[in-house]
């Protein structure tokens, strides 16, 4: 997703020049704040083939897609991903992977670099191995530190990203050292977003206002005394705010998200809203998709919007927020995003918030991202 | 007066893992970068194309001088601002100084 720092001058004009390609949802890892849908192993069997991802870089191009990640699910465990980021490369695109590292061997970062891979994004999740293996469920930190020079001895530039939750909104300041000293460009403190696994763990995941504030505070004496070496991006949660997050730019504004399965989405959580018909590139050209379909017409522009949206002076600014947000807290995707304070149903996001800050908050484990752990037949109509 | 980045004898560069070219959708050149892209006005377009590295910043302006309509030093001033704001934005870097011979 595009950071609010990122630059971005492009209104798009109608194009997407956003395109995410989640080449499958399977994944060695098992993180409690997965934005992957909860009935992720059902994808498995229905991935696009090698020859239907080219066509969609294609036709994505022909409809003005520039910037382009490769994303999961973990990507690595595609063994065309080579094959593709060379043609995407070669069509134009910038190319870049977001991977947990899992799987990123010498082979395969040498047959990247050789494919025209631009850039890459690094999860990693603490600075304590105990840390890090207990929250994504396997034995992962060594190798993902191991990833992390590795990419950069080849040169790539890297955004290390740190999914941030009470668990680990401790180690902003060591987090920055460790980068600072490996020499990393980018670092994005991606304060987590609640929908599928995260939703099903919030109570847990949450950190407190404090909390936040503070790592804040942290990452500004890092910024003053780093300058230009490292862009910081630090996004203070929506929760915390009253005010929304202009999500996605707005509804099939300049992204496009392309599910393994082929369905073309506004955004990697559409699928969450219940009643939208999502389509597949194997059925419609994206053209279409992109332009014509009742799923992308749904929200997009300004004259869907709901009070108090509509009479807001700020619309042209937030577009109203998060679609999937608005259905996963208040029922309807037409609401009114809850993480604005003039929304009538704030009051559910500042019960999580409050939830947060109180010291004696029940505690449960979290749920880890496993097939099976819940079912999900009763969200079908 | 002009901050060091746009010195005269300078040969300004984009900086590495910034890729610049020409895109026909937009009918302009954009800048493609980690996180982000920029579309780029007609002006700082010939401009950038001209950062790579060999010009000088009195060479690259006295081309633009050449191929473009319009009072010398307006030219001069703007290519001047535009540098050091592409600098500042980290897209350039200030390249070697020339050595005095």
């Amino acid at each position: 997703m595009p950071k609010d720092s990122n630059g971005l001058t492009l209104d798009g004009q109608g194009k997407p020049l956003w395109l995410s390609l989640e080449l499958t949802y399977r994944c060695p890892l098992k993180c409690s704040w997965c934005n992957n849908p909860l009935d992720f192993d059902d994808y498995a069997a229905r991935e696009l083939t090698t020859d239907e991802w080219k066509r969609v870089l294609r036709e994505s191009r022909e409809l003005g897609a520039l910037q382009l990640g490769f994303t999961g699910g973990e990507p690595l465990q595609r063994p065309d991903l080579e094959e593709l980021v060379a043609y995407a490369n070669a069509l134009g695109f910038y190319t870049n992977l977001i991977t947990s590292g899992i799987g990123l061997t010498e082979e395969r970062l040498v047959a990247l670099k050789a494919a025209g891979l631009k850039q890459i994004q690094l999860s990693l999740q603490a600075t304590e191995a105990a840390v890090t293996d207990a929250l994504v469920g396997a034995t992962a930190h060594e190798r993902k530190l191991d990833a992390a020079r590795r990419i950069k001895a080849h040169g790539f530039p890297m955004v290390l990203n740190m999914p941030v939750f009470r668990q680990n909104i401790g180690m902003t300041d060591a987090m920055i050292a460790w980068a600072a000293e490996l020499g990393i460009e980018y670092i994005e403190f991606a304060n987590i977003q609640y929908y599928n696994w995260a939703l099903m763990n919030r109570d847990e995941l949450m950190p407190t206002l404090e909390q936040v504030r503070e790592a804040e505070q942290v990452v500004q004496r890092w910024r003053n005394k780093l300058g230009k070496k490292m862009t910081i991006y630090f996004v203070i949660p929506d929760y915390y705010e009253g005010r929304p997050k202009a999500c996605m730019n707005g509804w099939g504004a300049i992204h496009l998200t392309i599910a393994p399965d082929g369905v073309a989405m506004p955004c990697q959580e559409a699928r969450v809203i219940p009643g939208l018909e999502f389509e597949s590139v194997r059925d419609k050209p994206l053209a279409w998709l992109w332009h014509e379909s009742p799923l992308f017409r749904k929200y997009r522009g300004l004259d869907w919007l709901p009070e108090p949206c509509v009479s807001c002076d700020e619309k042209e600014k937030d577009f109203g927020g998060c679609r999937c947000q608005a259905f996963l807290l208040t029922g309807d995707a037409g609401n009114t995003d809850p993480a604005c304070g003039r929304s009538p149903h704030h009051a559910r996001v500042r019960e999580a918030v409050d939830t947060a800050a109180r010291p004696l908050r029940f505690r449960k484990p979290l749920f880890k991202r496993a097939a099976g752990t819940v079912t999900t037949a009763f969200l079908e109509d | 007066m002009t901050l060091a980045s746009t010195a005269t004898d300078r040969r300004p560069q984009l900086s590495p893992h910034f890729m610049f070219r020409w895109e026909a959708s937009q009918d302009a050149y954009i800048l493609l970068y980690p996180e982000g892209l920029i579309k780029l006005n007609p002006s700082a377009g010939e401009i950038l194309k001209r950062c790579d590295g060999q010009h000088t910043v009195a060479e690259l302006i006295a081309e633009l001088q050449d191929a473009f309509p319009g009072p010398a030093d307006d030219i001069d001033q703007g290519v001047r601002a535009f540098l050091d704001v592409a600098t500042d934005k980290g897209w350039l870097h200030a390249g070697e100084l020339v050595k005095k011979s």
